[in-house]
């Protein structure tokens, strides 16, 4: 699975450009599914067949990116962006477009800054990527208006029991699902890897319509906040404590059925959890749980430090819990328990 | 000791706004006149019970009964109620409040919502909603100069207890109990005071009619114990506080002395108060040529709202310890 | 005269948004009497059915869910850390009491220190009275929800109470449907999760698929002392609302409400909420999409625990739910 992971982590997918990710993913998935397809938006579906009631396992294979805007006259791109906190983008590398151009987001140095320029953060419509062209033609016959951009940065194992990356949100969840089709339930299963999910949750709610699906497992990487200065009720999650469990977010409420499940299938199988204690932030059960008449929607994350960053960390304990509180989730047909 | 929570629940639902003490007078009078020697009132509205006893000496233990209210300023056109604060209240912390008048009648407040927010509505920006619609309506449910109180529950979390006006009745209460169970050599006189909330005017008279050796004063004071408070030692759950000091008085040596003592006699645990506030204490000591004055205080969480908290164990070790300083023999001395 | 111990109950009745199972329960002991068929769908929206010959689907919906705290972390002295469910305000929030689905009580304060201009849900705590962690985990887990309590207060015609929003709409429902007479299917639906997003009642349309919605709701009003200006006044009637920030409203779906209305002396006023959406908006735009509208019942300090309704206007709407549903001939597209 951490192969599958680098792999997954090092492909360029931002938001509404998943199509190297969605690539990558089919082609791994052909092996174990009875039909593989892709919507109108760009999801992709994996199903195996089966009987007894429509699961489907959500992760959104979209990565916070940039969207090439526009081009300058002295060469560099405009952008616009979803997700990313512009202090984090100064002086970083990024790859541009289909070609994964090169670039670096550039900011004034610091002996031309004035007083306040110095006490306030740059904001993404003062930044600009620079790939090095001469002028705006110049630049126009490398990068396309339209084109996306993400952080060049590499997945790298950190110590003994964590990895780097950027894109952890949400790859960690496409490398579980993938991990998932490995195996047989006994349920019309359905995997779908969404899209757009960072720009307002988008891709999901057409895959509900799509599979019709009775019980949803959204596969996340959430913010873990386990920082120094930061009380401990703030942590929302916090990196090797386990697989977070979900009760409420920004988009979602739980059903308490479906919160008791996840955790009971952990204390049965021994796997450590924790409980996802922040109430801000959506994911694509947000929109799936409302869709059509309801579906019972519930999540597993994986905890990432400095998470919509060029290099979020998690834990590779976390990642495996993860995924084996997913399987144990399905393979005790939990599911049963929860319509 | 199983607390007599029937009294205590009594007391604290009795009205008692500022220099509108009637209820809470006749209800705390009831309950003590039949353990007194003596009941009386005196012309600010204290209530005075005594217990003679043999010594020639006085001890004096002053409680206000008391609790924080507001008057009824004016009535609009609109039949909407303007009131003004008694005490030291927290302007935010009026808004959105069920109380209730001394008559009887109930109301909801809010504030102008055009140009103020909860932080910046101060209590002249603020109304009652008493379900009238015209002034005419409205004068027939209160009149200018009605007292109101914060409505509340007697809410019980395991051995703590939330309501509104604990302080100071969980005293008042104590003080009852003490009159029930005591032994003493000297005559003990208990003055439930009028108006402290307002600036501790009821105390110094009772004072100087009673001209006590000693003055006690029994109030609350609150905790350091809950996240993000302001630096204080005081714990709710272990034991009354004797003060040591408070805005308005630094207890003599001697009186502090004397509790500690009492409350090692009967193994009775305490802590030190520092209080950033006042209680009756501090104008007893300045009546007529002086007198020795001293406090014992209730650890009490949320301090002026209607959801004050105490611990019955403070309670009831409250009331062993005030029963303790009765049976003292020596007074202290100066 | 209306119900009082039924209105008493449903006010008081345990049912922050998601968690609404006891509400549900309480408000299908009054309507199942009545219908003939009564089923909670996966979200948890009670639907309580009665079947009519006209061929058309007459839904109605009032949420069930209310605001309050949730438990987001205990810390070692037992104190509950607590995120907001809905729209809560923070200052609005302090020296108030709580109540959990088991019955636990509590208070709320926050951290002083701080001063009240910092207070946000994360400096906001509730005290259960324990001491330590163990104690206070055993009490309450987190992810458990608190509501805030409060009285029934009457104030000549009007009553004050925590959860008017929207129980007083759920009794409202309740009651009309008890005595309507009506030739279409008529559901009344329940809703859940209103507050968090309107997330209930699109999923009840989709699958209902009626052929108009009526939502009941309460809406602000404009007189109180220097309020934002609003025409709205209590005790002048239910409101037909025009829009608000979910849904304009079909001329033709106020018409059939006004016209229903005037035909049976019942008085109403026009309603056009600032701010806040209603299940109107979510009904109107599920599946195919449905005409939408709603009556609402005019309601001072919403949000607060000390919200406030004129039992006149509460008395209006039932019979403006009930002549809605009475009427023969729906909006036609």
């Amino acid at each position: 699975m951490l192969g599958r992971l680098e792999t997954l982590c090092n492909l360029s997918g931002p938001s509404g450009n998943e199509g190297p990710v969605r690539r990558y993913i089919r082609e791994y998935a052909k092996q174990y599914a009875d039909e593989t397809w892709v919507d109108r938006m760009g999801n992709l579906y994996v199903h195996k067949k089966g009987s007894g009631p429509k699961v489907m396992v959500a992760a959104h294979m979209d990565e916070v990116g940039m969207l090439i805007w526009g081009a300058m006259d002295n060469g560099l791109l405009i952008y616009q962006q979803g997700g990313i906190d512009p202090r984090v983008v100064v002086s970083k590398r990024v790859l541009v477009g289909k070609n994964e151009i090169p670039g670096v987001i550039g900011a004034k140095a610091i002996h031309l800054q004035s007083q306040t320029d110095r006490e306030h953060a740059l904001d993404h419509t003062e930044l600009f990527i620079d790939i090095g062209a001469k002028d705006k033609a110049d630049v126009l016959k490398y990068v396309k208006p339209g084109e996306g951009a993400v952080f060049a940065t590499r997945f790298e194992r950190y110590g003994e029991d964590h990895v780097k990356s950027k894109a952890l949100d949400d790859r960690v969840g496409c490398a579980i699902a993938m991990e998932l089709l490995k195996n047989d339930y006994e349920c019309d299963f359905y995997a779908a890897f969404t899209v757009q999910e960072e720009v307002g949750i988008r891709g999901a709610v057409v895959t509900a319509y799509n599979v019709k699906p009775d019980v949803a497992l959204i596969l996340e990487g959430t913010t873990a906040n386990d920082m120094p200065g930061v009380e401990s009720h703030q942590h929302v999650t916090r990196v090797g404590n386990g697989p977070a469990l979900t009760f409420m977010d920004g988009g979602t409420i739980v059903p308490e059925k479906m919160f008791n499940a996840l955790k009971k299938t952990a204390r049965e199988e021994n796997i450590p959890f924790q409980l996802r204690q922040g109430s801000r932030g959506r994911t694509d059960a947000s929109e799936i749980h409302k869709s059509l008449a309801g579906c019972i929607a519930g999540g597993i994350s994986v905890p990432c430090r400095y998470i919509h960053s060029p290099n979020s960390i998690a834990s590779v304990s976390d990642i495996e819990n993860a995924y084996k509180l997913a399987d144990a989730f399905l393979r005790t047909k939990k599911f049963e328990e929860v319509l | 000791m199983a607390y007599d929570k029937q009294m205590l629940k009594d007391i604290l639902d009795a009205h008692g706004a500022c220099g509108r003490e009637k209820g809470v007078r006749d209800t705390i009078k009831a309950y003590i006149a039949p353990h007194a020697d003596e009941v009386y009132r005196d012309a600010m509205g204290n209530l005075i019970a005594v217990k003679k006893g043999t010594s020639g000496k006085k001890i004096m233990f002053t409680v206000h009964m008391d609790q924080i209210g507001f008057l009824v300023r004016s009535i609009g056109e609109d039949g909407f109620v303007r009131l003004i604060n008694q005490g030291c209240i927290n302007s935010a912390r009026c808004i959105a409040r069920e109380i209730r008048f001394e008559n009887g009648a109930r109301g909801v407040t809010y504030f102008e919502t055009a140009d103020k927010t909860v932080l910046t509505a101060g209590i002249t920006s603020q109304f009652v909603d008493v379900g009238a619609s015209t002034k005419e309506e409205a004068e027939a449910i209160v009149k200018v100069g009605e007292s109101a109180v914060f409505a509340s529950d007697f809410v019980e979390m395991g051995s703590r207890i939330a309501c509104g006006a604990l302080d100071n009745r969980i005293c008042c209460a104590a003080m009852v109990e003490m009159f029930r169970a005591m032994q003493s050599e000297h005559d003990v006189y208990a003055v439930f005071t009028v108006q402290e909330e307002e600036g501790m005017r009821g105390a110094s008279p009772a004072a100087f009619g009673v001209k006590p050796d000693l003055n006690i004063t029994v109030d609350v004071t609150g905790t350091g114990d809950i996240p993000g408070a302001e630096a204080n030692d005081v714990v709710m759950g272990k034991g009354p506080a004797v003060k040591v000091k408070d805005m308005y008085i630094t207890v003599p040596e001697e009186v502090i002395a004397f509790l500690e003592n009492a409350a090692k006699k009967a193994n009775i645990k305490y802590q030190y108060e520092f209080a950033p506030g006042y209680t009756d204490a501090g104008p007893v000591q300045r009546t007529g040529a002086g007198i020795l004055s001293g406090g014992i205080s209730v650890p009490l969480r949320y301090l002026h709202t209607p959801v004050e908290t105490v611990d019955v164990r403070d309670y009831e070790e409250t009331v062993r310890l005030l029963c303790a300083v009765v049976a003292e023999k020596e007074l202290p001395q100066y | 005269m209306y119900d009082k111990e039924m209105l008493k109950h449903v006010l008081s009745a345990y049912g922050p948004s998601g968690r609404e199972e006891t509400a549900s329960e309480v408000i299908k002991s009054y309507v199942a009497p009545y219908a003939d068929e009564v089923y909670n769908d996966r979200l948890g929206n009670l639907i309580a059915v009665k079947k009519g010959t006209s061929g058309k689907k007459i839904m109605f919906s009032a949420h069930m869910d209310q605001i309050g705290l949730c438990v987001v972390d205990i810390d070692e002295k037992g104190f509950l850390r607590v995120t907001n469910v809905g729209g809560v305000n923070p200052i609005i929030s302090i020296a108030r009491e709580v109540v959990f689905k088991n019955g636990t009580r509590g208070v709320t304060f926050f951290e002083t220190e701080k001063g009240a201009k910092e207070t946000t849900m994360a400096t906001l705590f509730v005290d259960i009275g324990c001491e330590s962690y163990e104690e206070a985990a055993a009490k309450v887990d987190i992810g458990d929800m608190c509501i805030f309590a409060g009285n029934f207060v009457e104030m000549g015609n009007k009553i004050s109470s925590p959860y008017m929003d929207d129980r007083i709409a759920c009794a409202a429902l309740i009651e009309a449907f008890r005595t309507m007479k009506s030739e279409h299917d008529v559901y009344a639906v329940f809703t859940v999760q209103e507050e968090v997003g309107l997330r209930g009642a699109g999923p009840a349309a989709f699958a209902i698929e009626p052929d108009i919605n009526i939502s009941c709701d309460v809406c602000g009003m404009g007189d109180i002392p220097n309020c934002v200006r609003m025409s709205v006044k209590l005790g002048e009637g239910a409101t037909v609302k025009a829009m608000d920030s979910s849904v304009i409203v079909p001329v033709k779906v106020r018409e059939f409400l006004k016209n229903a209305a005037d035909k049976r002396g019942i008085k109403w006023q026009n309603e056009i909420l600032r701010s806040g959406g209603t299940d109107t908006g979510a009904a109107q735009r599920a599946g195919k999409g449905t005409f939408s509208g709603c009556v609402s019942i005019p309601t001072r300090y919403i949000h607060a625990p000390i919200e406030t309704i004129d039992v006149r206007d509460y008395e209006a709407a039932v019979a403006l739910l009930r002549a809605a549903a009475e009427e023969k001939e729906l909006p036609r597209v």
